[in-house]
């Protein structure tokens, strides 16, 4: 699949960066501002606590004005996430730190059966468990299912955000969903004993 | 469908992302197969478990707040379109707001170059600030400070250390000014951070006039022996005196 339609927006928005006029600050603040909750819950799942979550968004909210001329009225929901997920990656660079990312070709966990009571401990995990278990996948899966659950986004629009095929985002998704039953069921089971 | 199949798509299955036919068959291969039963249901209960856990995180008010702040400060030239607006009935505080910003930017120079200049100075800054990159070389000595701009400038920038003055030198950075890279160097005065840009400039002094103050920040500018300084904090205006004054000495 071609790079997806956000990244390339943005490589046309940079061309184009310059600083906006009044009319535009309005509407920028108007239409980007409404979209910081997405913004943070996504920054902070990837960074994985308050202080770089802040970082990150205003760092990325800093870029999007710039490239405002360029964006014209397409998702900016999923504008702005693409910014901050791109904010995200440079950070990390600059911290030297290297994301926990899982090769495509890696032997899958899929079909390790998920044995039977798996639903009924799910439905008792709690919250701090629940947490826990997401922030332990690695980071590709964990923004996939945040996208998906949090911010209820379709897979073309997941594709989008993270610049990879609709087949990958299904995969992820399966992929980091059976991690985290699997996380789940083995803390739950620490649980009861 | 066989069972490793659909297996394959009961994840799109669960989010309807299945079109009507496919979706049918996987229902179909479902009613009858206990084990893809069993995998829907667990696949129901997690994104249950994730809805009711509250995962979703709220942005902090301060954080829209620096936003909002940021976006401002970073965005001065917003004013010099006052004229060509058109749309008369726009709030009054914004009309406010941009009002005071382009006052105190025309008091230092109508020129738009110098203009343009003075808001990449105060973006500098902020984002100094913000991006928690106030410096490249972190150190309160001058002779470390100094050499590390060595490689990577085409001239020296003087570094001067006002530690026993009460304004600690915490470090430099690189920052690019004027289509060029410049040197930064920080200093500390209390919980005030200071940036002071140093070049090379042969320019004249912009005007009489080398005090300004715009978002919040007081600027002070020099030129001496070649060089141009520009001082911005948010330090108020008669300390910020004091440490030009201690650093044009």
């Amino acid at each position: 699949m071609a790079e997806s339609a956000v990244h390339e927006g943005i490589g046309a928005m940079r061309k184009r960066e310059r600083l906006l006029d009044q009319n535009e600050l309005t509407a920028f603040n108007e239409t980007v501002l409404p979209h910081l909750d997405a913004a943070y819950n996504l920054a902070r799942w990837l960074t994985r606590n308050d202080h770089d979550a802040d970082d990150v968004v205003q760092e990325a909210s800093l870029r999007p004005f710039k490239y405002w001329a360029g964006f014209s009225g397409r998702d900016c929901r999923s504008w702005l996430l693409a910014i901050v997920r791109n904010t995200f990656y440079t950070w990390l660079r600059q911290q030297s730190i290297q994301p926990e990312l899982t090769t495509d070709g890696e032997v899958d966990d899929m079909d390790n059966g998920i044995p039977n009571p798996e639903s009924m401990l799910l439905q008792k995990a709690d919250r701090e468990m629940l947490r826990a278990a997401l922030e332990d996948l690695p980071v590709e899966f964990r923004e996939a299912i945040v996208l998906r659950e949090m911010e209820g986004l379709s897979y073309k629009e997941i594709a989008d955000i993270t610049g990879v095929p609709i087949g990958t985002v299904m995969s992820r998704l399966a992929r980091g969903r059976n991690r985290l039953q699997i996380n789940l069921t083995s803390r739950a089971g620490q649980n009861c004993l | 469908m066989t069972c490793k199949e659909t297996k394959n798509l009961l994840n799109a299955y669960v989010d309807g992302e299945l079109d009507s036919a496919g979706s049918l068959a996987v229902e179909s291969h479902v009613q009858a197969c206990a084990s893809c039963l069993i995998d829907v249901e667990n696949l129901r209960a997690l994104e249950s478990a994730i809805e009711n856990g509250a995962l979703r995180f709220k942005a902090p008010p301060r954080l829209k707040r620096n936003v909002q702040a940021a976006i401002r400060a970073a965005n001065p030239r917003a004013s010099s379109s006052l004229f060509h607006w058109r749309w008369a009935s726009v709030f009054a505080s914004t009309v406010l707001i941009v009002a005071l910003t382009w006052v105190a930017t025309t008091r230092w120079t109508k020129s738009s170059e110098e203009t343009q200049l003075v808001n990449d100075i105060v973006s500098s800054h902020v984002r100094s600030m913000m991006a928690n990159h106030i410096t490249d070389v972190s150190s309160s000595d001058s002779h470390t400070v100094k050499p590390w701009f060595g490689g990577k400038l085409d001239y020296s920038p003087p570094v001067k250390d006002l530690t026993e003055h009460g304004f600690r030198l915490i470090g430099g950075r690189l920052e690019y000014l004027e289509d060029r890279p410049v040197a930064a160097l920080v200093y500390q005065r209390s919980q005030h951070f200071i940036n002071l840009f140093v070049w090379p400039s042969n320019r004249s002094p912009v005007k009489q006039e080398d005090q300004l103050t715009l978002q919040g920040y007081n600027l002070i500018h020099w030129t001496k022996s070649g060089m141009t300084y520009w001082l911005i904090s948010e330090l108020n205006q008669p300390e910020l005196n004091e440490c030009a004054r201690l650093l044009k000495e």
